[in-house]
């Protein structure tokens, strides 16, 4: 499936293709900790254990203070 | 996944189970105003001064005190301070939002600045006092953040200044001064900052002590606080960032790692407050450039400063 993902914490929207299943795999896929985000789509917010559906729209959010 | 206490969808997934939204946001106030009740964070006669940066961490232990004290009928004075360090394209963003949050729930705001105090903001001073050394700016920041908060807050009148650690906070800066036998550090930890009282030192306390990093960012993201994501330049140069990653990586693959260290350092924080009492029998004095609070002779803020003048 096509996902199209907003990371937050380095501004990057990007397209990428995906043979899992749940966020909790993309996050694998993507090398991102689950602890340092949380995960939205159309403003809902989702755990590691949903489905993903192809042509979502998700936003990784930055769990880590700016600073 | 659904909550653990009703149909509703999860929005997180806790060691005791599922919560949705309405659940997960009475959980974590709860959790908050059990801190702030068992540890007596906030006395019937104090003027809160609540340390504010814009972020998530200080704008939910903002929201959060001010929710405490009216939901017990509390009538403490309460104002927001923040410091304006003057770091380029950072600081400015997070006091927009920090502007537009206190105007929304009438919340007194008042920002003392470095250039105005020290005449130097953060970017220009460090590369001079740390000129031919490896240490990064928040050796500067930290020193002149701590003695700003203390000197303002008890000007502008404060008996308690509030601010948003929060658990990964504790949990990073316990094991950052185990990794550099910083035991006398360690001692100063705890949801009551610091080991001795003196008149002028404005006692620092966390409400957010017990709250994850992760949970902070969910309540202000589900609470609707707009906060824009703006990392400090200088953030991830730190010793602190590589600990924050180990502890990310132990935390997700053993769940309760942050908490553990925790829950292991508060049974021993007694001991280490009373060999530090015992330890240290150098009296807090007044600076003798500033007056302010000081360990030695001179406060570090005017040792900063005195290079600065060369």
């Amino acid at each position: 499936m096509e996902l199209e993902i907003f990371i937050e914490r380095e501004n990057r929207r990007e397209k990428v293709n995906f043979s899992g299943r749940t966020i909790g795999e993309l996050l694998k896929e993507l090398k991102i900790n689950p602890e340092t985000v949380i995960t939205v789509r159309n403003k809902e917010v989702l755990t590691e254990q949903e489905a993903l559906q192809d042509q979502d729209k998700i936003e990784l959010l930055s769990v880590i203070s700016g600073g | 996944m659904t909550c653990h206490h009703c149909p509703e969808k999860s929005v997180i997934s806790l060691q005791h189970g599922e919560l949705c939204k309405n659940h997960f946001l009475s959980y974590f106030e709860e959790k908050v105003f059990k801190t702030i009740k068992k540890y007596h964070l906030i006395g019937r006669k104090d003027s809160i001064s609540v340390a504010v940066s814009g972020g998530k961490d200080s704008l939910t232990v903002l929201y959060l005190t001010r929710k405490y004290l009216r939901e017990n009928n509390l009538e403490n004075e309460l104002f927001a301070l923040a410091i304006d360090e003057g770091i380029h394209d950072y600081r400015s963003k997070t006091l927009q939002d920090l502007d537009v949050f206190c105007a929304k729930y009438t919340i007194p705001v008042k920002v003392v600045k470095t250039k105005d105090v020290f005449g130097h903001t953060l970017d220009e001073a460090y590369p001079v006092v740390n000129k031919g050394t490896k240490k990064k700016p928040c050796n500067v920041c930290g020193v002149w953040r701590r003695y700003l908060l203390n000197k303002y807050a008890r000007e502008f009148g404060a008996t308690k200044v509030i601010t948003g650690h929060n658990l990964d906070d504790e949990a990073q800066a316990i094991v950052m001064n185990w990794f550099k036998a910083n035991t006398s550090l360690a001692a100063h930890l705890g949801p009551i900052s610091g080991v001795e009282d003196h008149e002028l030192f404005v006692p620092r306390v966390k409400p957010l002590y017990f709250c994850p990093e992760k949970e902070v960012r969910l309540y202000a993201l589900l609470k609707g606080f707009q906060i824009q994501f703006v990392e400090c330049p200088y953030a991830r140069a730190g010793y602190r960032a590589q600990i924050q990653d180990l502890l990310n990586d132990f935390e997700q693959k053993y769940k309760g790692t942050k908490q553990g260290i925790i829950n292991s350092f508060l049974d021993i924080l007694p001991l280490l407050k009373e060999r530090e009492r015992q330890q240290n029998q150098e009296q807090i004095q007044e600076c003798q450039e500033c007056g302010e609070p000081a360990h030695g002779r001179v406060c570090q803020a005017c040792k900063i400063k005195a290079v600065l003048a060369t």
